[in-house]
């Protein structure tokens, strides 16, 4: 049974289409784009940007071991709220993704569960303590797309040498979360004017580039495919700006909130600001923001990091890092589109083609014959974000009360509605 | 007066210097109390007060003990020891359970920046920050101020330097910002591992020469040096930190000749001060404990609404 999606503004970068058209889907798949197409059934997309799936390559689902922050089906169905048809979710579960047996548990659950296709990056040491390869044979075997010690650098650079050489015997990109743990310790958020206004331990911008230089240098060094995770500070972007233009094999990624928020949001101790990398300087974000336009930070992931309330309802200190992303990360993109500095095709491109691209996974595009992973998008929509009606199991987001403009308000996973948003959805079957 | 109605006192940096001024004022007024026979005035009878003291103290929880109760508040002292905090109870819990038992003052002393804000948050009472974290100790701070105005007659114009532990040090930031409002110029002296990185935003001269630091200076304020901050890499030996920055008589031939040696305790003698100096005729490291009680009086006076 086809299904046509009228009159939206079709945005695909890699088909080069950006115009108001009609798409048609049959049997799960993209059949064709153009005008005045028709079929069994149609959805009204005029005012909404017809989009391919978006791809969120950084979350943590939080199962197996912390079903209480999130499971793969809370969390795929946040995904799907927030217009994405597919995430890729780090190993730092309980037990540790690092071998094949728990990639198979999270595959199967999510085969079982999960609203959007789920790609598990696999753990690159064993239990992430940066002593010992995992098995990453026997993890591409079941299925991971990438590998990562998110949550801790692995502060032996020879075992990151070796990681990279041995992913890279089985076309797997390592995925590297750069901070020097010496050089952060303790620290709670950026280190400079306001951490000292505020008293909280400081985590320099140079534990962040330091790992980053060392990760290019050892890239360059072993011509392995290496992505650098959220990237929070200009020194960083500088040092990744510079590998590109040497040709070094790397790419790079960045969250909503490192692009939206900087360190002097802290001022009141919001724990759901606490974050790892830390929110930086206005200098920084504005580095971030240049890097994403330019080229230079490939893509935009959420890093959505889901934790009870009992663990951020305590001092800053003793806070667990993270926030949640999923459903915000579109809005908040979207702010920087609105404000111009950013082209929808762009924001399609951070979103979902790059991140499919980096990971060697099917989507970003909407071209014929592809699975149609299709996120639709009311650019337009304003609404205000309520941490109570979140799909997530948690709500440590720091977004509460913001008013944000746009959000996904269908999501298609092989042609299915894998969401809908509930206003657009009562105003579709008074229109027909 | 120059009081509005304010619930809590979380930092100086909320502070105006009308507000700053007020405190002191009626602090000068409350110093009499503890010089009577009888040291007690009925001012604050049926109030509650908890000191909620979750980091070792004796000067601060006891200064604020005596305060209450030569104002006749009832007066209740929570340790780290004694509460509930070491069976795992979260603070929030902590402190709704003693706001439960009707407190009208909760004064905070906690290991963490931020604890007394957040508790501000949570709890409907007063609450005055006995010291967070590395990030301010105002009831301290104002001390200070009351120390120096009572020998000085001013503020404004003075010069004061604060040496020692800069970046991890609450007495410093509250002291650098009370200083700042009243008008003094502030200077701060160390090695660099003990000037914090954001230092420039704070507008104050730093240098890493004692002697320049002495030089003209109208007022020292030594910071105690934590012996366990060997460990983390900031000075190499207690030796010679005591060599190249702790103050004594030889450093002090240099300075003005009405100096006043100020050290908010416990003093490391012979490491940030000489035995000598810190019981010379400079030092007014004593006053600056009397001076606490009245100050406190103050706060709690103020902070429990009964001026109004």
């Amino acid at each position: 049974m086809s299904l046509i999606i009228k009159g939206g503004r079709v945005i695909d970068p890699v088909g080069g289409l950006d115009r108001v058209c009609d798409l048609e889907i049959d049997k799960g798949r993209i059949v064709r784009t153009g005008r005045g197409l028709s079929g069994e059934r149609v959805l009204e997309a005029s005012g909404l940007w017809v989009l391919p799936g978006l791809i969120d390559m950084h979350v943590h689902l939080r199962e197996p071991g912390y079903e209480y922050k999130e499971t793969i089906e809370s969390g795929s169905r946040a995904a799907a709220a927030g217009g994405f048809t597919a995430v890729a979710c780090m190993a730092n579960t309980d037990p540790v993704n690092d071998n094949g047996s728990v990639t198979d548990f999270i595959l199967s659950q999510a085969r079982r569960r999960a609203a959007v296709r789920i790609y598990p990056v696999g753990a690159l040491t064993k239990k992430l303590k940066g002593e010992q390869l995992a098995e990453i044979a026997e993890m591409k075997v079941r299925g991971v797309v990438a590998l990562s010690d998110d949550g801790a650098t692995p502060m032996n650079a020879e075992v990151m040498r070796r990681g990279l050489e041995y992913a890279s015997t089985f076309g797997l990109p390592v995925i590297a979360h750069c901070d020097d743990q010496n050089l952060s310790r303790k620290g709670v958020m950026h280190e400079g004017a306001v951490s000292m206004r505020l008293g909280l331990p400081g985590i320099p911008d140079a534990a962040e580039a330091c790992i980053v230089g060392r990760e290019i240098l050892l890239a360059e060094l072993t011509g392995a495919a290496l992505h650098i995770a959220h990237v929070s500070s200009r020194r960083s972007v500088a040092l990744i700006r510079g590998a590109k233009e040497r040709g070094v094999a790397v790419t790079a990624e960045v969250t909503p909130h490192h692009l939206t928020l900087n360190d002097a949001a802290l001022a009141e101790y919001d724990t759901n600001l606490k974050v790892s990398p830390p929110l930086r300087t206005e200098a920084d974000r504005r580095a971030l923001v240049e890097g994403l336009i330019d080229g230079t930070l490939d893509a935009v992931a959420s890093d959505h990091a889901p934790h009870n309330i009992a663990e951020k309802e305590v001092e800053f200190e003793n806070a667990a890092f993270g926030m949640i992303g999923l459903e915000t990360s579109l809005p908040l993109l979207l702010r920087l589109v609105h404000a111009g500095t950013l082209t929808p095709s762009q924001l399609v491109q951070v979103m979902a083609v790059a991140p499919a691209r980096i990971l060697g996974l099917p989507g970003g595009t909407l071209g014929k014959g592809v699975d149609a992973d299709v996120s639709l998008v009311d650019p337009d929509r304003v609404f205000s974000v309520d941490p109570q009606t979140l799909l997530s199991r948690s709500r440590n987001t720091p977004f509460g009360g913001w008013e944000l403009k746009g959000k996904a308000v269908c999501t298609l996973l092989r042609g299915k509605k894998a969401y809908e948003d509930r206003e657009w959805k009562s105003r579709q079957k008074v229109s027909s | 007066m120059a009081w509005g109605k304010r619930k809590d006192l979380l930092g100086i940096e909320d502070l105006s210097r009308d507000e700053i001024e007020t405190i002191l004022d009626t602090a000068e007024s409350f110093k009499e109390v503890s010089l009577r026979e009888i040291k007690k005035v009925p001012t604050l009878r049926g109030t509650t007060i908890v000191n909620l003291f979750l980091e070792p103290s004796t000067r601060t929880r006891t200064s604020f003990e005596l305060a209450g109760k030569r104002l006749s508040a009832d007066v209740i002292n929570v340790s780290a020891a004694s509460s509930s905090i070491l069976k795992g109870e979260s603070l929030k819990d902590t402190a709704w359970n003693i706001e439960a038992m009707n407190t009208d003052i909760l004064v905070v002393r906690h290991s963490a920046a931020g604890a007394a804000h957040f508790l501000s948050k949570v709890l409907d009472c007063s609450v005055i920050n006995g010291g967070d974290g590395a990030h301010e100790h105002p009831s301290q701070a104002l001390l200070d101020l009351f120390s120096i105005r009572e020998r000085k007659k001013r503020i404004e114009g003075l010069t004061v330097s604060i040496i020692g532990d800069i970046a991890h040090s609450r007495v410093a930031l509250s002291n650098i910002l009370a200083l700042q409002k009243m008008g003094a110029r502030v200077r701060i002296a160390g090695p660099a591992t003990m000037i914090p990185l954001g230092v420039a935003s704070l507008g104050v001269e730093v240098t890493y020469d004692m002697d320049a630091a002495i030089e003209g200076a109208d007022v020292i304020m030594m910071l105690r040096i934590q012996k366990e901050r060997q460990g983390a890499h900031l000075f190499p030996s207690v030796r010679e930190y005591a060599t190249h920055f702790g103050l004594n008589q030889q450093r002090l031939r240099g300075a003005k000749k009405n100096l006043l040696i100020m050290h908010p305790g416990p003093i490391n003698r012979g490491v940030e001060i000489a035995p000598d100096v810190a019981d010379g005729p400079y030092s007014i490291i004593l006053d600056q404990v009397t001076n606490g009680v009245a100050v406190r009086m103050a706060i709690l006076f103020l902070y429990s609404g009964a001026a109004q």
